[in-house]
């Protein structure tokens, strides 16, 4: 608030010469310095700055949407064109992948590590709604960061796998197995027997006579595709029934179920779904989470003069 | 500083335009200090990045690099990696508080002496008057209408500002990228196109700033005037002039002669050569404001004056408030190692001296070997067939020297582990991995340590990165092992 009201015209502060603004806190008064003209030249600048901006892009809203701008640039456009140039950056190496027959896959440090890197990003979207997000299956689904495999654990046997599923009846190819469910063929009294039997190979519980009354159950009804010590068969899946690992529960009661109405879980075929090289990668990815096989033989003869490791 | 405007009589004004400055040349101590200190900035800025350093075949061999590209800071024998920034944080702090002490001690002496629009803006106007003539002569060619002489003497002027202003740019980029190579691709148009575009910019604002802005910078855009004047006090050396000794000022020498004995008159023969050298074009004395850079010049001038006509030095000079007070009433101003070294600034010495000191041990106990093992969350442990459980981690190990290392990892504390990795068999009763981690960079390995079921549900235990040869110490990491709850009660029967 300027003190004298009663004056005309806008008073000059003596030592500056500058008008005073009329502003006043605690007696100090602000002057009406003026601008440097080089900073309202800026400031103009930024004006025509902007008004050629909001015609060139995206600005002014509207009722159903905001003005296009000239340019047609959308924030949309911009992410699927940077989508389009990374898969473009990533064709060379996805066709390189695609190109090694999955046994030499390990022996290309680049290679397989793109490929782990892809299969992981591919597993988060098809493959976590059973196994999980970290791959550590749940009941009925199997762990694959384990050691045990049903039906090998090498990165051919994944990517088979993989490709022709587990149990799918319109799919000649597909892996496939059938146990027999017991309820009927054994009384309940030789089905806890063979439960006694299984429970004592995998050191749940010490042999007796009930036990060694499952074991000649055992060797007649199961060692066709478990083997006569039980550790199982992989041509049929037939699981390793003496390790410490079970797909559905080595307690007693999860077993009598078990071998009563029998077990059929299925895999879907991916082959039908995903491509070559992304099942390759699901297979490398899957291997490299610690419970991976080596090649079987042969193929490690047809790579044994590239150095390794 | 200015007539005084009459904005009652006069229409109203939006802008004030620049009022051109034509600082006139002078020779002096203080001249010749920023002479120097000019000399030494100019000097290393421009060759700081042609410096060489021999760092082997696997780093680059400038001698001052920030690579942005691999994210290394490279300054002789010191690399920074990105997770040790707070050595360039802790640069910045010493710059700052170095600022403060210096401007505690002595002023504004950056502004006056050391800051790079001050120096460029003295390297434009020594080249305007080595063109255009002294002050008078600039004066006389600004006024003159447009004609040959004037079109030749501003193109060759503006021409070697431009080549000024291209060299600055053009510098700038060279401590980001191998100098060499760089200056060929740039000199062959094969260089990226941000290093066109910075040197563009830098060129551009070289040239403006030093060309044609020159003081409105440090009085409208810089904020340091503004902090560093929050930061002087009354024991800090400012540019005075010793109105006590000066005033009541006479014009000319004669006069001062003729009416010296009858009047009581002042050293100042208001000769306006302090004005005339000003490169900020302020008249020092009016006092103490913010458009004195404290560049000592006219302190230069006014002691050439005062010689001529027969009079001590220093009517124009260093002097603190405090000093002004003292000299004003007669008494004798403090030595100057007093102004200089008193608890405050002393203080800032300290506290400069010792991060520095605490940055340099630090530097000199780093290890170039790290360690970084994550616990893997999903899934936490493992059952493994036959019977044991298994956690993985995520081990990362950076070797930070510029050679390969072979080095060991080393699973202690963990009773019956057994340790392998992707690339490396499991072999039973193994507690270590042997790994090459390549030059200057980061391995990341998934380490799988299997250990017995039987035990506590979390075990902490110890991973080491030891080198194979050489006996400096490695890192390590604690982590945990997890197994599945309640695992010790479930063994027998319990059927």
């Amino acid at each position: 608030m300027a003190k004298n009201d009663k004056d005309f015209g806008p008073r000059v502060d003596t030592p500056t010469g500058t008008e005073f603004v009329g502003h006043e806190w605690d007696g100090i008064e602000e002057l009406n310095t003026p601008l440097p003209r080089w900073w309202l030249l800026t400031f103009y600048a930024c004006i025509i700055w902007a008004i050629g901006y909001t015609i060139m892009y995206p600005a002014w809203p509207m009722i159903s949407r905001a003005t296009t701008g000239v340019t047609g640039w959308t924030s949309r456009g911009q992410f699927e064109a940077e989508v389009r140039a990374q898969t473009a950056k990533r064709a060379p190496l996805l066709a390189a992948i695609a190109a090694t027959p999955i046994e030499a896959l390990p022996t290309k440090p680049n290679l397989m590590s793109a490929a782990v890197e892809g299969g992981k990003a591919a597993f988060k979207v098809n493959c976590v709604q059973c196994h999980g997000s970290g791959a550590a299956g749940s009941i009925g689904y199997p762990n694959l960061n384990d050691d045990d495999w049903l039906w090998g654990g090498d990165m051919k046997a994944l990517d088979y796998t993989l490709t022709h599923g587990i149990r799918n009846p319109d799919h000649p190819a597909t892996r496939v197995s059938q146990m027999p469910a017991f309820d009927g063929v054994l009384t309940p009294a030789e089905i806890a027997a063979v439960v006694a039997h299984v429970r004592t190979i995998s050191g749940q519980r010490k042999a007796d006579g009930l036990a060694q009354q499952g074991a000649a159950l055992f060797a007649t009804n199961c060692a066709l595709c478990h083997g006569p010590a039980g550790k199982g068969l992989r041509n049929v899946g037939a699981p390793n029934l003496t390790d410490g690992i079970w797909l559905y529960g080595g307690d007693a009661a999860t077993l009598t179920q078990t071998i009563k109405m029998s077990r059929q879980g299925v895999m879907p075929r991916w082959g039908q779904k995903l491509d070559a090289t992304t099942i390759k990668m699901l297979a490398a990815y899957v291997h490299s989470l610690g419970g991976g096989e080596a090649n079987p033989a042969p193929q490690e003869v047809a790579v044994s003069n590239v150095p390794t490791k | 500083m200015s007539q005084p405007n009459s904005p009652v009589e006069d229409a109203p004004y939006l802008y004030e335009k620049r009022k051109a400055v034509y600082p006139k040349a002078v020779d002096g101590t203080f001249r010749r200090l920023k002479w120097a200190i000019m000399l030494v900035t100019l000097a290393i800025y421009y060759v700081t990045p042609w410096l060489r350093w021999d760092r082997g075949p696997y780093a680059p061999d400038q001698a001052v690099l920030v690579d942005m590209a691999h994210r290394r800071f490279y300054m002789f024998s010191i690399e920074i990696w990105p997770h040790e920034f707070y050595y360039v944080a802790g640069l910045l702090v010493m710059a700052g508080i170095g600022l403060f002490l210096v401007t505690s001690a002595v002023g504004r002496a950056w502004c006056g002496y050391a800051c790079p629009q001050t120096v460029w803006t003295d390297l434009f106007q020594h080249v305007e008057r080595w063109i255009d003539g002294d002050r008078n002569a600039q004066l006389r060619l600004d006024k003159a209408p447009w004609g040959p002489t004037k079109i030749v003497r501003r193109l060759s002027k503006w021409s070697i500002w431009l080549v000024i202003a291209v060299a600055t740019g053009g510098a700038w980029i060279f401590y980001f990228a191998d100098a060499p190579t760089l200056a060929r691709d740039f000199l062959t148009g094969q260089a990226p196109a941000i290093a066109y575009s910075t040197v563009g910019v830098l060129t551009a604002t070289t040239f403006i700033f030093g060309g044609f802005m020159r003081e409105q910078v440090c009085i409208y855009m810089c904020p340091w005037p503004r902090i560093q004047t929050a930061m002087l006090d009354e024991k800090s050396l400012l540019v005075t002039y010793k109105d006590w000794r000066g005033e009541p000022r006479t014009h000319g020498l004669k006069k001062a002669a003729d009416e010296g004995a009858a009047l009581k008159t002042g050293d100042c023969i208001d000769c306006l050569q302090c004005v005339s050298v000003c490169p900020t074009g302020i008249d020092i004395r009016e006092g103490p404001q913010i458009g004195c850079i404290t560049c000592a010049l006219c302190i230069d001038a006014c002691d050439t004056v005062m010689a001529q006509i027969g009079k001590p030095r220093g009517l124009i000079d260093y002097c603190t408030l405090d000093d002004a007070d003292i000299e004003k009433a007669g008494g004798q101003s403090a030595p100057l190692l007093k102004t200089i070294f008193r608890p405050r600034t002393l203080i800032y010495l300290g506290i400069w001296t010792s991060i520095g000191v605490a940055m340099l041990f630090a530097l000199g106990q780093r290890t170039r070997l790290d360690l970084n093992v994550q616990h893997d969350r999903n899934p936490v442990f493992v059952q493994l067939s036959d019977g044991s459980i298994r956690n993985n981690y995520m081990v990362k190990v950076r070797n930070m020297e510029t050679r390969p290392r072979d080095v060991e990892l080393v699973v202690t504390g963990l009773p019956g582990a057994v340790v392998w990795t992707a690339d490396t068999d499991r072999v039973e009763g193994r507690s270590s991995v042997d790994l090459r981690v390549a030059p200057d960079s980061i391995r990341k390995v998934r380490l799988f340590v299997a250990a017995p079921a039987k035990g506590d549900e979390h075990s902490e235990f110890k991973v080491t990165v030891k080198a194979k040869s050489g006996h400096e110490k490695g890192d390590s990491d604690e982590v945990v092992f997890e197994r599945p709850e309640g695992l010790d009660d479930d063994e027998g029967d319990r059927e």
